[in-house]
């Protein structure tokens, strides 16, 4: 450890302040001794000390209430308590009230080392533990921190004011826009962070299947149940549940899935036990909830249930400000990745990116970036070495109509659904364009 | 207190063999590079010993050498062959005032023969003088030194002293401004 690691000797005996203070001094160890305790407790009301030294006989308060009191103001000091008449009961009692160890006057030279270094050990790993809890954290946000736009902005603002919250959130927005990333900022923000954050997405697995991964199975529950095993529900104890595509979960589900959030408990699938979890749910969804609600396809009450909070996602298209940032994050994501020099984009190439929709957002500005890496000279990326205008042939889009329709319903975003604008760069007239719209049900909800 | 010392003093308090004496004294002029002056003292040693304990207080011994035989500008030693304590402790080799001008050794327990051991008188010495260069070491400000066989290396046993180098380390060195090196 490089900081120098600071000991109270609290004793009421001279001597044996004078000596343990002579012996840490010659360790390098910061020194510093009171008398009795009520000068320690003074001492450490106004100053922080790694290791506390303490007799347990002392007249006026003794070392007992003394470590009791430690204990409230500053939790994770390493407490030694020694005494000339060790018996069992004080030593149990000492170690019961927080105290790091317990040692009998006088003692071996090598054994009061061993009780430091293993203090400064203890010490040690707490700090590092601390300062990678730290790194973690900081790591988790700086994934979704990605963007500097005033949406970007906007959804930033809200996770930092929700996040410390307990309340339920929606995410929303388009495939891709990094809905995951928002919900795992949120968790890792809130006080719940050291906690899983477990995701289950619900749009993957049937309703059978999705019971079972929620709330776990009891062994012989149906076929294929060999094992007990703990459902998603239960992992996320103290947690957050992350339900990516909630939209998809069927009426059924629907309903149980409000029952635990009514009630936090529920029962393993052929189990009989009620189970309960603190847990915190976060949903996403790249459907209109509101609209599936009004139609009667998603319940009302669970709705407004999860619907405590809703972040709203923006587009790619809508903060193509951020491409650039983004670009640069990809870019060094993948070149360390796959192990390879740092690369940057040609201007034109940028131009390319910065002027496309993007319909897959993220996700796909990502994956162009890595086919980049891959397919490119390594040195920089060229507008050749991304699938832009070549889309068409890749996207399965067979008829002359579908290439029609997907090429006006990505001018209509580009242009935030400004037919005047859309109509220009499409080179036909409004009329046309509404004509067109009509005639291929293209809705701005899409 | 820093002191800026110009010799080094050891004191010895009972019966020293001469021919030890003289060569721990050539050996700490060549590593101090500061004269060294050797001569006996007198203490009545029964106030310092405990009888619970059937050792010597090391902390009032200190404390005695520094206020009746130390002097400002030099480094003062007392050499005992007692067994030394201090209140915390079972027992000890030594101990100084860091950054002092007093500090104390004994010879009592690096004899072989207190192990079951052979008699060595050559490693008796080794490790009486390698503990006075230790103490010496605190009394020019040191603390104890990682490196495994600096001289100013922590050790609780005399096979931990066995181990360790006479001398300070390079790093050890370069700590000690004052010294004419």
């Amino acid at each position: 450890m490089a900081r120098k690691i600071s000991i109270l000797i609290v004793d009421d005996e001279d001597s044996v302040r004078d000596s343990l203070f002579n012996w840490f001094i010659e360790d390098g160890y910061r020194v510093e001794c009171a008398e009795d305790a009520k000068k320690a407790l003074n001492i450490l009301e106004s100053e922080d000390f790694d290791i506390i030294l303490a007799d347990i006989k002392m007249p006026g308060m003794d070392g007992l209430e003394m470590l009791k009191r430690i204990k409230s103001l500053k939790k994770d000091a390493a407490v030694i308590m020694m005494t000339a008449f060790a018996t069992v009961d004080t030593a149990v009692q000492a170690l019961k009230d927080g105290a790091f160890d317990y040692v009998t006057k006088p003692f071996d030279p090598d054994d009061l080392s061993h009780l430091i270094r293993n203090a400064t050990r203890q010490i040690a790993l707490t700090e590092e533990n601390e300062m990678l809890r730290e790194k973690l954290f900081s790591l988790e946000n700086v994934e979704s921190l990605v963007g500097k736009s005033e949406a970007m902005r906007k959804v930033l603002k809200e996770i930092e004011s929700v996040a410390p919250s307990g309340a339920s959130v929606i995410i929303t927005g388009e495939s891709g826009t990094g809905k995951e990333l928002v919900a795992r900022a949120i968790h890792s923000n809130s006080p719940r962070r050291f906690f899983p954050l477990v995701s289950v997405h619900c749009g993957a697995l049937t309703e059978s299947l999705l019971e079972s991964e929620l709330f776990g199975h009891e062994k012989g529950a149906f076929t294929g149940a060999v094992y007990n095993r703990k459902g998603r529900f239960e992992m996320a104890d103290s947690g957050t549940i992350f339900l990516d595509e909630i939209a998809t979960i069927s009426p059924k589900m629907q309903v149980e899935l409000l029952r635990v959030l009514e009630t936090r408990s529920f029962m393993r699938v052929g189990g009989t036990k009620e189970i309960t979890s603190d847990f915190r749910v976060i949903c996403a969804t790249n459907r209109d909830l509101k609209g599936m609600v009004e139609k009667g396809l998603f319940r009302e009450d669970l709705f407004y249930r999860l619907n405590v909070v809703n972040i709203n996602v923006p587009p790619l298209r809508e903060r193509t400000e951020d491409i650039p940032l983004l670009v640069d994050y990809f870019i060094r994501k993948y070149c360390l990745s796959m192990n390879r020099p740092l690369i940057n984009i040609e201007a034109a190439a940028l131009k390319k990116l910065e002027e496309f929709t993007f319909p897959g957002n993220i996700r796909e500005l990502e994956n162009m970036i890595e086919r980049a890496i891959v397919v490119g000279n390594g040195k920089k990326i060229t507008s050749r070495d991304l699938p832009i205008g070549k889309e068409t042939i890749n996207s399965g889009i067979e008829s002359l109509d579908d290439l029609e329709k997907n090429h006006i319903k990505s001018i209509l975003a580009k242009y935030s659904w400004n037919i005047s604008a859309s109509a220009k760069a499409l080179k036909v007239d409004r009329v046309t364009l509404y004509n067109k719209i009509r005639k291929y049900d293209i809705s701005q909800n899409e | 207190m820093s002191v800026k010392a110009e010799n080094i003093n050891l004191i010895s308090f009972g019966y020293f063999d001469k021919g030890l004496l003289d060569m721990v004294s050539d050996h700490i002029v060549r590593e101090f590079n500061m004269p060294v002056r050797t001569r006996e003292g007198f203490l009545d040693l029964s106030e310092y010993y405990d009888p619970a304990r059937r050792q010597y207080n090391g902390t009032s011994l200190l404390k005695k050498i520094d206020s009746d035989f130390a002097g400002d500008i030099s480094k003062t030693v007392g050499l005992f062959n007692v067994d030394l304590f201090i209140p915390i402790l079972t027992y000890i080799f030594g101990q100084a005032f860091l950054n002092g001008r007093a500090g104390i050794v004994s010879v009592h327990r690096f004899s072989n023969e207190r192990y079951g051991m052979k008699p060595d008188n050559q490693l008796l010495a080794d490790r009486f003088r390698k503990e006075i260069i230790h103490e010496l070491g605190h009394m020019f400000g040191l603390v104890h030194c990682t490196d495994p066989v600096c001289v100013m290396r922590s050790g609780s046993y005399v096979e931990d002293i066995d181990q360790k180098d006479f001398t300070l380390c390079s790093n050890c060195r370069r700590k000690i401004p004052d010294l004419k090196l």
